[in-house]
């Protein structure tokens, strides 16, 4: 009796693996996920024929790779959906390592593709991106790190994820990879700020950023006039945004029609950062808003399941998971709408790239796990329990 | 907060004596206290996480938001107003020295498409077809029912058209006002004007940027609007120039020759007062620059300035000059012209055998390749070299149009004595007619160094000296001489005492491998009057042949000569030269008395 009380014992151990994922799996969020990718192959179908065509390819080329991917995305994100949080916070830490030493390897063993930055190795068949995996697996470090600090005598934490997170946006900001660098320290100050971050403290970094922003703005010319030009309601119609701003509107409501579009054939990275803009162009504002309302339906319905949760860990790295699965969306939707600066950011689990594909499923699976339903000692969990244990 | 003693002391006595673990008891506190810690994260988190999900909600409907208002607005015209700035229509005019109008803008209107709002797109399409016959009516019915929703029918239409289109009465064809750049002058000086283009455009105006010529180089002034419309004001002369073009196309056609090219000079200002190269194009009308072919055939090159060309004995006279200058010869020093002179497995050979020996004066005169040469062995390799470069034959030109910079002279890549024996009579080294025009000039004027320019001067140019006034002196005698009794006797025009400097070079063949032996380049470079320098005229005539007493001739005494002496004959008088006509003589009048 004392033991289930307390809740020191696992749930009825008996139950098979299977039916315990399905009872106590985010349904909703699940359901989101798949639709969306169903409807990355859709647009992919669209969107990466005439890249195929310039590299003279067959046409579904980019489709069918994207559906290999995609399977091996559902089967990471499903077998790691069934791990317990403990093994999630194993294998994440261990990961991590990992893919640490794989980012600090690139000025090493990397390529570039011509493109520039350092980002992928190249494994021949296909390419990989660390900092795709890395983000995740972060995550998980960092929100170990810090729920260790909230035990009584535990390490300072937060301070060596903040020297962690640091390390590693000096590694992304040498590829260069600005988007990624960003997209990290936000996930840390996201956990940072869960984890019971000094009001006094935000307060004086939302001031000096301001004041910085000011600053820049006034000092350098360069940033005022592209802060103007992104202010400006007129748009140059040769540039990327221009296009693509031009394609939201032509879609209109229900969009030009399959095939139809025409921004796919002038935009070099229709397929990956501005897939929202082939989406809108041939399927229109109502397909846009259900992706939108996509993402923010798993954002927001992550972030609520784990407003229950009592374990610190497991609300860490759901916060930070979920918020950086719904920032790098919001981002690249937001530069499609010409809201932020443009900035190259996939759109998780719609755009095309195998890694960052990948990356999402593990991303996806790990926050699966940690939002699964799970005793917290509150009242109706002792029901349940009782119930279950007869 | 109460806070619970981890080992409070009369729980564990009791504990003792009761013979349980007190250990116990302190685990039991810590976990309590753990969990109540635990409690209060998650109050706190509650509502943080609270506001993040919050945050996110707003910022996807802002997103959303954003999205549906981007879709919902018409598609408008391109603007071309990006990134804050403001398209400036406003170009300055350019006039020639007298004010002149060169180029101006005129005010115009383009002509778009909105097919969405069209009416009957198939009757509009015909009718445009009619209005503009090089339209395809195929293309436009394709372009009108097809998705797309703005298009470009015509950059710069006429009143009439405008008009025309107007009674179409569709209202989906609509008019963009503008202004477009107009040459009135048409081909005149079209080669320094260059042309020009829209830049940006968009339906409320355009941007008009100049593509070449004094249009390209001047661009960021002819735009700045803090001209306050100010013309730029060219050197050249309107009237010269109209009789110049029409000179050289009438000798082009006589000499049958496929281009030619002249320059007018002011020998102190450096100004240009004309320069044309035939044959030319209409600037309001630019053709694109030929696909095939040399591009040095096309209409858009400017022989003058970026014709590289040998010219042949037009040097001999800077051969002179530096021996003159270095004291090594004087007018009537006699040069040793026993041809054919040998040098190595080079032989020089003259036009005809001019005997053993012949003045400095005759050589010049006569046009001797010999004599020139063993003047430039006296002067010597480094000196030669610093005296070209002292006349600018090292560098481009600085003349004021965006081609200059392109046409560096070739130089031999290794400098021998034989590089400067035929140097020094006008092979192995090829440079523009401009080149040639300026270091006439400079050794002519009376000695000082002359940097030619496409705008108008206030005075006189005070260059660095590069020879004295009295070498320059005796330069002009010679040239004179050369027109009285030597190879340019078809250049003298009564009363303007002419001089002037003959050179036929054989052109190479274009891909390497010697030259043509029908092909020359003819060049006449003169000055006029000699005795009070004013201006140096260049004549270079491309490939050009006559037939004249039985015989098919290429010289340039046949073919460049009488073209420059019919140039200065009707230029001058325009240019505000004086003829000196000389006293009549006595009228045999016996006067008596009677």
């Amino acid at each position: 009796m004392t033991e289930m009380v307390y809740g020191a014992a696992p749930v009825k151990s008996g139950e098979p693996v299977l039916p315990r994922w399905w009872r106590t799996v985010d349904k909703w969020s699940l359901s989101c996920i798949l639709i969306l990718f169903g409807i990355g192959l859709l647009l992919g179908l669209a969107a990466s024929v005439p890249l195929a065509e310039r590299n003279n390819l067959p046409q579904f080329h980019y489709v069918q790779r994207q559906i290999v991917f995609g399977l091996m995305a559902f089967a990471v994100m499903f077998v790691v959906s069934t791990f317990s949080p403990l093994m999630v916070r194993r294998m994440g830490v261990l990961f991590f390592f990992a893919a640490f030493l794989a980012l600090a390897m690139l000025p090493f063993f990397g390529t570039d593709f011509g493109k520039g930055a350092v980002r992928w190795y190249s494994l021949g068949f296909a390419s990989v991106q660390p900092s795709e995996f890395l983000k995740p697996v972060f995550v998980i470090m960092a929100a170990w790190l810090m729920a260790a600090s909230q035990e009584i005598n535990g390490p300072p934490g937060k301070s060596i994820s903040l020297a962690l997170v640091l390390t590693i946006v000096g590694l992304l900001a040498m590829q260069p990879d600005f988007g990624q660098a960003c997209l990290v320290l936000f996930g840390w100050g996201v956990m940072y700020f869960v984890a019971g971050a000094p009001i006094p403290l935000l307060i004086g970094l939302a001031g000096a950023v301001v004041l910085a922003g000011m600053v820049a703005y006034n000092g350098s010319e360069h940033f005022a006039r592209r802060i103007d030009g992104f202010l400006s309601a007129d748009v140059d119609p040769t540039t990327q945004m221009g296009y693509a701003t031009n394609a939201i509107r032509e879609g209109g409501f229900f969009g030009v029609g399959v095939g139809e579009g025409q921004v796919k054939w002038s935009l070099p990275d229709a397929h990956t950062d501005f897939i929202i803009a082939v989406a809108a162009e041939e399927y229109g504002l109502m397909l846009v808003l259900v992706i939108i309302a996509l993402y923010a339906t798993i954002t927001f319905r992550s972030l609520m399941r784990l407003m229950r949760e009592r374990d610190p860990f497991i609300r860490l790295a759901g916060t930070g998971l979920a918020c950086m699965f719904g920032v790098q969306a919001l981002i690249n939707i937001g530069v499609a709408v010409r809201l932020l600066p443009s900035k190259g950011m996939t759109l998780p689990f719609v755009s095309y790239g195998g890694s960052s594909l990948i990356a999402g499923g593990l991303a996806l699976g790990m926050l699966l796990a940690l939002t699964r339903t799970r005793p917290q000692g509150e009242i109706g969990d002792h029901f349940l329990r009782r119930g279950h244990g007869g | 907060m109460t806070r619970i003693p981890l080992r409070p002391l009369a729980r564990i006595l009791q504990a003792r004596e009761k013979g349980e673990n007190p250990d116990a008891i302190e685990k039991e506190n810590i976990r309590q206290r753990h969990e109540e810690m635990r409690d209060k994260a998650r109050r706190r988190a509650e509502g943080r996480l609270l506001v993040l999900g919050v945050a996110f909600v707003c910022a996807f409907a802002v997103v959303g938001l954003r999205m549906g208002a981007i879709a919902a607005s018409e598609p408008r015209e391109p603007r071309a107003a990006a990134s804050g700035s403001e398209i400036l229509a406003q170009r300055s005019d350019i006039v020639d020295r007298n004010g002149k109008v060169l180029a101006t803008n005129l005010f115009t209107h383009s002509l778009y498409a909105q097919p969405p709002v069209m009416i009957d797109k198939e009757r509009a399409a015909r009718e445009l077809v009619k209005i503009f016959p090089d339209l395809k009516e195929e293309r436009l019915v394709k372009d009108f029912t097809g998705k797309r929703k703005f298009l470009w029918i015509k950059k710069k239409i006429s009143p009439e058209q405008m008009q025309a289109v107007h009674d179409i009465g569709d209202p989906g064809l609509m008019f963009g006002p503008r202004e477009m750049r107009l040459y009135p002058n048409g081909r005149l000086a079209a080669h320094i004007l260059g042309g020009a283009s829209f830049g940006r455009e968009g339906v409320h105006s355009a941007e008009v940027v100049g593509v070449a010529g004094v249009e390209k180089v001047f661009d960021d002034y002819l735009r700045d609007p803090a001209n306050e419309g100010a013309p730029l004001q060219l050197s050249i002369d309107l009237t010269v120039q109209a009789a110049m073009r029409h000179v050289l196309e009438g000798g082009m056609k006589l000499m049958q020759a496929k281009g030619a090219t002249g320059i007018i000079l002011d020998v102190h200002t450096g100004e240009i007062m004309a320069m044309a190269s035939l044959p030319d194009f209409d600037p309001n009308n630019r053709p694109r620059p030929a696909v095939e072919g040399a591009a040095s055939d096309s209409p858009l090159f400017n022989r003058a300035v970026q014709g590289l060309y040998e010219l042949g004995s037009t040097f001999k006279i800077f051969t002179v000059a530096q021996a003159m200058e270095e004291g090594l010869v004087n007018p009537s020093t006699m040069v040793d012209t026993k041809g054919p002179m040998t040098w190595g497995r080079f032989r020089i050979r003259d036009f005809k055998n001019y005997g053993p020996e012949l003045s400095v004066t005759d050589v010049i005169v006569k046009s001797s390749n010999i004599g020139t040469a063993r003047m430039a062995l006296m002067v010597g390799t480094p000196r030669q070299q610093d005296f070209m470069k002292k006349l600018g034959f090292f560098d481009p030109t600085e003349v004021e149009l965006v081609e200059a910079p392109g046409a560096k002279p070739l130089l031999p890549k290794k400098w021998s004595d034989i590089s400067t024996m035929t140097i020094s009579y006008g092979h192995g080294l090829s440079a523009s007619p401009l080149h040639l025009a300026a270091a006439y000039a400079s050794v002519l004027n009376g000695g000082t160094r002359i940097t030619p320019t496409i705008l108008r001067q206030e005075g006189p140019q005070r260059g660095e000296r590069v020879v004295s006034e009295q070498t320059s002196a005796a330069l002009r005698d010679m040239l004179r001489q050369v027109v009285v009794r030597g190879t340019a006797s078809f250049g003298e025009v009564p009363g303007y005492f002419v001089g002037g400097k003959t050179g036929t070079a054989d052109k190479p063949k274009e891909n390497g491998g010697g030259y043509y032996k029908d092909r020359v380049i003819a060049t006449f470079a003169s000055v006029f009057p000699t005795n009070d320098p004013k201006y140096v005229v260049i004549v270079t005539l491309d490939e050009p042949k006559t037939h004249a007493l039985g015989e098919e001739r290429r010289t340039a005494g046949w073919t460049a000569v009488p073209v420059a002496a019919e140039l200065i004959e009707r230029t001058a008088p325009l240019l505000g030269v004086r003829p000196q006509i000389a006293p009549l003589p006595e009228v045999g009048i016996t006067l008596t008395s009677n």
